[in-house]
């Protein structure tokens, strides 16, 4: 019950925010705080001490016919009609990948306390609904159920956009919509062919992920439909060449929407791959391998050089998380241990590592109402603050040894370069182009000499601790990784990865 | 005739008596809130009589009419219908227009048309049912011709209306006596032994004859290419009654089509299955397509009924491959929803107008959701349901096409439902946006902002929650349908 308890906290928080407004424009912020926070206390309730919520592994498990760990499991009817039902868990990695979620909820908020003061009922609503969408996402376990959050945590994405968005909103809202909703159809299809074929074999209608693992499909529609997946999670993801919503959104977005788009939405689309497309599909994932590592690596390096041609900061740091993502993409197909724990690595470094460097941006633009980098300079001497911690995530997404983007990276090609030794070759390159771009953006915006004579106040205490905790998360992932491998390993298993000797 | 059939007929008979009770009454006073009053409580009390008819199995009554739980369904869908547009009808015409009694009259004739469309299974009672219809309507969609300064083109639009309704009922009569010549029955359970009892060279004339006879049909229902009318009618008639042709006039036809088809088992005959596919791909594509362009809200609407007709028309072609059962449940979810769907909508936009002015054009919804956000939010729960996204019934409706697609193996029009979606997005989306916008400089008097009637009110809320109910715990629904569909 207890994830569902998350769930109906954010829900009803989100209804409570926006009835909250006709009190005054500060009280829906304060609601929220409290839902995330209640939340956040739960998420680290079963973190650390799951006993005290009555949580082992459930009971469940065994009748689902499923090895590995679930943490949490909760199984009821929903549509018998269609062999629909709620079935929600949650291992290892969907845990991380909750908490990861809540904490970057607060962290948005963080972003949002001093930014959004018109009709902020109503943006509460929005955030605190995606959110819950976000974790109905990693934990459910009914494909139907999976698809209905999937678009669930779109819509109030979009009034996000479309509301508190920068000049060209109406644009970047509907083609985030757009590329999201029809590749979610694609899935959709792909999600009924499947339960279709389960069907004909069975004469059981279900759409629960553990019957139908395993599923023959006709040989000549089962790559189709293992596209159909691919092509949603993808786009989510993003990939080149389903990548080019995310520039759009993430420059128009407020800084909480940017925050909220690069931490969590788009490690949904890697989850989906690992949880979903692989598993179901492992014989044409196989054959399909190559060709989506080398998707990856494509969408590693030539992002990595449209990033450095950009002078609009957000769409810069836009660019480089599909580069970053792409090597998510490119640990998921290598499917082994190493590589696979470097894709988790990487999905939960790069939520921190990103959502930090969108906050700084989203606080650069709030102060200066520019994103063009030609226009800063010298910033430095006028936020140092701001200038450290810019410095900080910078280095982070680049790669440094000791911060968790490091750790992750280096476990993706090293698993990779067991796989095929030239896509891995390439890929390391794109660790030489991120230290390019990044450090463009350092010298054009903190270095140089303000030439615009541009003022602006520091970091405020909100930002600060924001930005000072996901640094203290970073710095764990990177020295003392063990944590979250220790916490992956039984999903890994549970997906029966292969561990070299 | 026995008591059981007498009671089967309750309805019928119930809403006959409302109709000439009104006729009665308004020749003696014209009271527009007594008609109005009379007229809903005759369509309240003939939507309650099936907890006294409830047929377990069904009862031919006559050989024209069959009242069986599909019938009555489809009926109470019909008078729900009829219950919103009286309710809309009543703010929009009062104090706007002067002689409004009449209207009552024609949508209660309108209604029985429909309800007995619903429930026939004999051509000629189809025949009488959609001329009933029809004839009402011409008058309906004139109905303000004489009032000074009309707000839209209710004369083009009625003499549009009724000869291309005339045209097509030709066509679909001509179609019948080709069958009639051939099978020598009007009934549709005698139609399937029509093929094997003749001669192979008349078997031409008996295909001939269904296609007319879909062609008709798909006249009615909008579909492409049989779908120019639409988009005009729609916006050159009152609004009360763009409502009313927008699901009666469709629900009717819908429920005697999938009827007819299947009972005469026409798919027997491939071609019927190619034209039907070739009609919902042309629908679905061109509706969806032309939807981008209009930036008059009735006229979206008409093209956006264009392309929903198309998607469910691929559950009735999916009838060939899937049991009957499964296409009757898929199709009574879809027509449900896109009733709760086109009620909702019109139900805001006859909100915002009367029969003197109808603000109908995109720009005068732009801000809504900072003007009026009951009207905004009643709105944009119609429009994500029209677009499938889930948590409303426009998305179980649209699982449903894609479950009976998948399992009739329809992947060509399967294709064609997802690029028509995808391109339908666009166009909800761009209303919702318009919805969000800042609204345009400080509007005096802005009709969004007075206080709404409380018969609209009731309608908007009826629809808006139906909708989520039905989006988010159908299940008690599907339970119905598939009971009625056991029992068809």
């Amino acid at each position: 019950m207890i994830l569902v308890w998350l769930m109906v906290i954010l829900f009803a928080g989100g209804i409570g925010a926006w009835l909250a407004e006709s009190r005054g424009a500060e009280h829906p912020r304060a609601v929220a705080l409290a839902a995330i926070l209640l939340d956040l206390f739960l998420v680290i309730l079963m973190l650390v001490a799951p006993d005290t919520l009555g949580l082992g592994t459930a009971d469940t498990v065994a009748q689902l016919g499923q090895q590995g760990e679930w943490l949490v499991l909760l199984q009821a009817d929903w549509i018998p009609r269609f062999g629909v039902s709620f079935i929600f868990g949650a291992d290892g990695l969907g845990l991380m990948l909750i908490a990861l979620t809540v904490f970057l909820g607060l962290v948005s908020l963080g972003a949002a306390w001093g930014e959004i003061h018109e009709r902020s009922g109503f943006f509460y609503f929005n955030l605190l609904w995606t959110l819950a969408g976000v974790i109905g996402v990693f934990t459910a376990l009914d494909l139907f159920l999976f698809f209905f959050f999937w678009e669930v945590m779109l819509i109030p994405m979009y009034f996000i956009i479309a509301i508190w968005g920068h000049e060209n909103k109406e644009y970047a809202a509907m083609k985030f919509f757009i590329f999201t909703q029809v590749s979610g159809l694609l899935m959709l299809l792909s999600i009924l062919v499947l339960v279709y074929f389960h069907y004909d074999s069975t004469q059981q209608m279900t759409f629960s992920y553990f019957e139908l693992l395993g599923t023959q499909l006709p040989d000549n529609i089962s790559m189709w439909v293992m596209l159909g997946f691919f092509i949603a999670f993808a786009t989510k993801l993003p990939a080149v060449p389903v990548h080019n919503w995310l520039p759009d959104a993430h420059s128009q977005a407020p800084t909480a929407g940017s925050v909220i788009l690069a931490g969590i939405l788009l490690k949904t689309g890697a989850y989906g791959l690992l949880r979903f497309t692989v598993p179901l599909f492992p014989a044409e994932s196989v054959v399909f391998g190559p060709y989506a590592m080398t998707l990856g690596v494509i969408s590693i390096l030539y992002t990595a050089k449209v990033a450095f041609a950009q002078t609009d900061l957000k769409r810069l740091i836009a660019y480089t998380s599909v580069s970053h993502m792409g090597f998510v993409l490119l640990g998921i197909y290598a499917w082994n241990a190493q590589a696979v724990q470097g894709a988790v690595m990487t999905m939960l470094a790069h939520g921190f590592s990103a959502a930090a460097l969108f906050m700084l941006a989203g606080g650069l633009q709030h102060r200066i109402h520019t994103r063009d980098m030609d226009k800063m300079g010298g910033m430095w001497g006028v936020a140092p603050q701001m200038a450290f911690m810019a410095m900080f995530f910078t280095v982070a997404a680049v790669g440094m040894p000791g911060l968790g983007n490091f750790v992750g990276e280096f476990l993706v090609l090293l698993g990779s370069f067991q796989v095929s030794h030239t896509i891995t070759a390439f890929a390391a390159l794109g660790l030489v182009v991120a230290a390019v771009y990044s450090l463009i953006v350092i010298q054009k915006v903190f270095f140089g000499k303000n030439v615009n004579n541009l003022k602006m106040a520091d970091l405020s205490g909100m930002e600060f601790l924001c930005l000072a905790l996901m640094m203290i998360g970073l710095i764990w992932m990177g020295m003392y990784p063990q944590t979250m491998l220790d916490m992956a390993q039984p999903t890994l298993q549970s997906l029966n990865i292969a561990f070299p000797g | 005739m026995s008591s059981a059939e007498l009671t089967d007929l309750l309805q019928i008979i119930l809403l006959t008596v409302t109709t000439v009770a009104v006729m009665v009454t308004a020749g003696f006073k014209r009271d527009h809130g007594l008609i109005n009053a009379l007229t809903q409580t005759g369509l309240f009390a003939s939507l309650f009589i099936f907890v006294i008819i409830e047929p377990v199995t069904p009862l031919q009554v006559t050989p024209l009419l069959i009242i069986d739980e599909y019938s009555l369904f489809f009926s109470a869908l019909i008078i729900i219908g009829g219950i919103a547009v009286t309710a809309m009808a009543y703010p929009y015409f009062e104090k706007h227009h002067q002689y409004n009694e009449e209207f009552y009259l024609l949508v209660l004739c309108g209604t029985l048309g429909g309800v007995v469309m619903a429930a026939s299974n004999h051509f000629v009672s189809f025949f009488i049912g959609m001329e009933m219809l029809g004839i009402s309507l011409y008058a309906l969609i004139a109905y303000p011709i004489h009032s000074p300064k009309p707000a839209k083109f209710p004369l083009e639009a009625a003499i549009k209306y009724l000869i291309m309704s005339g045209i097509a009922s030709a066509v679909m009569l001509f179609g019948i006596a080709l069958i009639y010549a051939m099978a020598g029955s009007f009934e549709f359970a005698k139609l399937a032994q029509a093929p094997s009892g003749i001669d192979a060279v008349y078997q031409p004339v008996l295909l001939v004859g269904y296609l007319m006879i879909i062609a008709g049909i798909a006249f009615k229902l909008s579909l492409v290419p049989f779908h120019m009318w639409t988009p005009d009618v729609y916006e050159g008639a009152p609004l009360p009654v763009t409502a009313f042709l927008a699901t009666v006039s469709k629900a009717g036809m819908v429920a005697v089509a999938l009827r007819l088809l299947l009972a005469a088992e026409a798919f027997k005959f491939g071609e019927v299955t190619v034209v039907l596919s070739l009609l919902a791909a042309a629908s679905m594509i061109f509706g969806n397509l032309l939807a981008l362009l209009q930036s008059n809200l009735k006229r979206l609407f008409a093209y956006s009924s264009i392309a929903h007709l198309g998607y469910l028309l691929v559950v009735v072609i999916a009838a060939a491959a899937v049991p009957d059962i499964v296409s009757i449940e898929s199709m009574s979810y879809y027509m449900t929803a896109y009733f709760l769907m086109s009620l909702g909508g019109f139900a805001v936009l006859s909100a915002l107008s009367n029969s003197n002015k109808e603000l109908d054009s995109i720009t005068d919804i732009q801000g809504l959701f900072w003007r009026n956000p009951w009207l905004a939010t009643v709105m944009i729960t119609v429009l994500l349901s029209l677009a499938g996204i889930p948590l409303t019934a426009g998305f179980i409706g649209k699982f449903y096409i894609f479950t009976i697609g998948v399992e009739g193996k329809l992947w060509f029009l399967l294709t064609v439902l997802i690029i028509g979606s995808s391109i339908g997005l666009y166009y909800y989306l761009r209303l919702i946006y318009t919805m969000l916008q800042e609204p345009h400089g400080t509007i005096a008097n802005d009709p969004a902002a007075a206080r709404l009637p409380v018969g609209l009110n009731v309608v908007m809320a009826a629809m808006t929650i139906a909708i989520i109910y039905l989006g988010v715990y159908p299940t008690p629904f599907i339970e119905t349908l598939q009971s009625l569909a056991s029992t068809f």
